[in-house]
């Protein structure tokens, strides 16, 4: 067991919050600030208190949350047959790299608009957008880790006799699983961004028409409160992924992987 | 080439299981110009034995290695291994890497495994054999530890088992030990010799270590450079089984000397 000395974070993480949250308080009763501009910790914690009784509130977190996934799902498999397509067949990667490089210059937020005239105002609409702005980051992910297997590793296979598909399924894939994983985290959490952007620009659910809601009633503290819990939503879409990285990639290093 | 020629002329047809005879490499450089890697190479084997390919850098010796495994094509002539012409790797090939070259992502006895699945040969034997095979390289113990948890030594073991796991006729090594230390490359050229006693292959060992070509061999290919080509082979007849004591008997002291002359002739200081 480690002294706590050792690991000064282990109380240094919770104090600061703590101390964070105290002078966030004091200030707010010091300085009179008005609770519409900036509400008090202590309201945005009540505001929590009641929105966790409220079934409302948990049946928008379901909504967001299936938007989000099946958004990241599409954009999962999608990734993983572009990504094999392009790392495996030259000509496929060099007449797609150009469209891929355009494709990533739109700010995809910027496509909200267009998918709910294309998808309307239901829950499609918002699952495209998860998609979109989900894929890209897996995508390069998949690619930069099929295609940065070890060329020794990849000559044994070959003295020893292996066909392409067996290089691929021996060597390329496994190598590339840290950086699937890499992809998948930040794919998660940009699904998660997307199906708020979505739900923002045209809906009657979702936490992102509460806080459209919200906003309407002036309730800041309620706004905060649904704020605290998309992070919370994607503190706990992280540690999933980092919990099958850790099964599925443990021997991963993680200095050469592509972030967005 | 006088030598060469009385070499294969000692040899019968029969007898010799590595042939090559006339063999050159030109490589196109990207500039458009040619290199000469290799230059009318002619050597054989018997099978059974242990020869070491030695040289300076640059003189190809890699390159005859890898046309061996059968990973890149010959300019001309021709290279054979058990009478038939090496285009592409054969089944018959064993090759131990510079690097260990495991599978990270592989426990120790999965990477001893991989020729077997590659090559679609029966696990249960496979695994019997690659089980045998480890005993033998003293990793008995490690077959479900991941490479990390190994030295560099214990790797490179495990990367030799996995050379040997298919059962080939022909072992090729590709300088295996010049990532270790010099105490556990002693100990790696006794166990090779121990290993190789047991499973009697013909070995091909590509080396920069003058020493190490001379312990372990039955005959050395020294190799110069530019256009790589064989300066001389010199047969070690030193008894086996050979001991490191050995090393400083005068016996040996003469071969290593034979040896460095070429390298010094190619005024390589190794």
């Amino acid at each position: 067991m480690k002294k706590l000395s050792e690991k000064p974070e282990i109380y240094l993480v919770p104090l600061v919050f703590v101390v964070f949250v105290a002078v966030w308080e004091f200030l707010i009763k010091f300085l009179e600030v008005n609770k519409v501009i900036l509400p008090p910790p202590s309201a945005i914690g009540s505001s929590m208190v009641t929105q966790f009784q409220s079934a409302f509130f948990w049946s928008n977190v379901r909504v967001t949350t299936q938007e989000a996934l099946i958004g990241f799902a599409a954009a999962t498999i999608f990734a993983i047959i572009a990504g094999t397509f392009i790392s495996q067949i030259k000509i496929v990667e060099k007449v797609a790299l150009p469209y891929l490089v355009g494709f990533q210059a739109i700010p995809k937020v910027a496509l909200a608009p267009l998918f709910i005239i294309w998808f309307g105002f239901g829950m499609t609409s918002k699952v495209v957008m998860a998609a979109t702005i989900a894929f890209f980051p897996i995508l390069i992910n998949i690619i930069e880790g099929l295609k940065s297997a070890d060329e020794e590793q990849i000559r044994m296979l070959r003295v020893f006799g292996a066909t392409k598909f067996q290089i691929f399924r021996k060597v390329q894939v496994p190598n590339a699983m840290p950086f699937f994983f890499a992809g998948l985290d930040v794919g998660l959490l940009l699904a998660i961004l997307g199906a708020v952007v979505g739900e923002f620009l045209g809906s009657q659910v979702g936490l992102g028409s509460m806080v459209l809601t919200l906003q309407y009633n002036f309730d800041t503290a309620g706004m905060f409160a649904i704020l605290l819990v998309l992070s919370l939503m994607g503190i706990l879409a992280h540690s999933i992924i980092k919990a099958f990285q850790r099964k599925f990639a443990f021997w991963g290093e993680n200095d050469h992987i592509v972030g967005t | 080439m006088s030598t060469n020629d009385s070499v294969i002329q000692d040899v019968s047809k029969e007898a010799s299981w590595i042939n090559v005879a006339g063999l050159h490499k030109i490589y196109n450089t990207r500039t458009g110009g040619k290199t000469h890697a290799l230059s009318d190479i002619n050597f054989s084997v018997k099978r059974g034995e242990f020869i070491s390919i030695v040289g300076p850098s640059g003189c190809g010796k890699t390159t005859l290695l890898n046309i061996l495994a059968g990973l890149i094509s010959k300019t001309e002539g021709s290279a054979k291994i058990s009478g038939s012409e090496v285009t592409k790797p054969l089944s018959e090939i064993g090759m131990v890497f510079q690097a260990p070259t495991l599978l990270p992502w592989r426990t120790i006895l999965e990477n001893v495994m991989v020729p077997i699945e590659v090559q679609k040969k029966d696990p249960a034997k496979g695994l019997e054999k690659a089980k045998e095979l480890l005993e033998l390289a003293g990793l008995n113990g490690f077959e479900d530890k991941y490479p990390n948890e190994l030295s560099g030594g214990m790797q490179q073991r495990a990367g030799i088992c996995r050379a040997l796991v298919h059962s080939p006729s022909v072992l090729l090594m590709d300088e295996p030990f010049g990532a270790l230390d010099a105490m556990t490359r002693e100990y790696m050229n006794l166990e090779l010799l121990r290993i190789w006693k047991e499973s009697n292959q013909t070995i091909a060992l590509v080396t920069h270590s003058i020493t190490e070509a001379v312990f372990l061999s039955d005959r050395v290919i020294v190799m110069s450079p530019r256009p790589g080509r064989i300066a001389e082979i010199i047969e070690i007849d030193l008894p086996r089984p050979r001991t490191l004591e050995m090393m400083s008997s005068d016996a040996a002291g003469v071969f290593v000397r034979k040896i460095r002359h070429y390298f010094n002739a190619a005024n390589v200081i190794e």
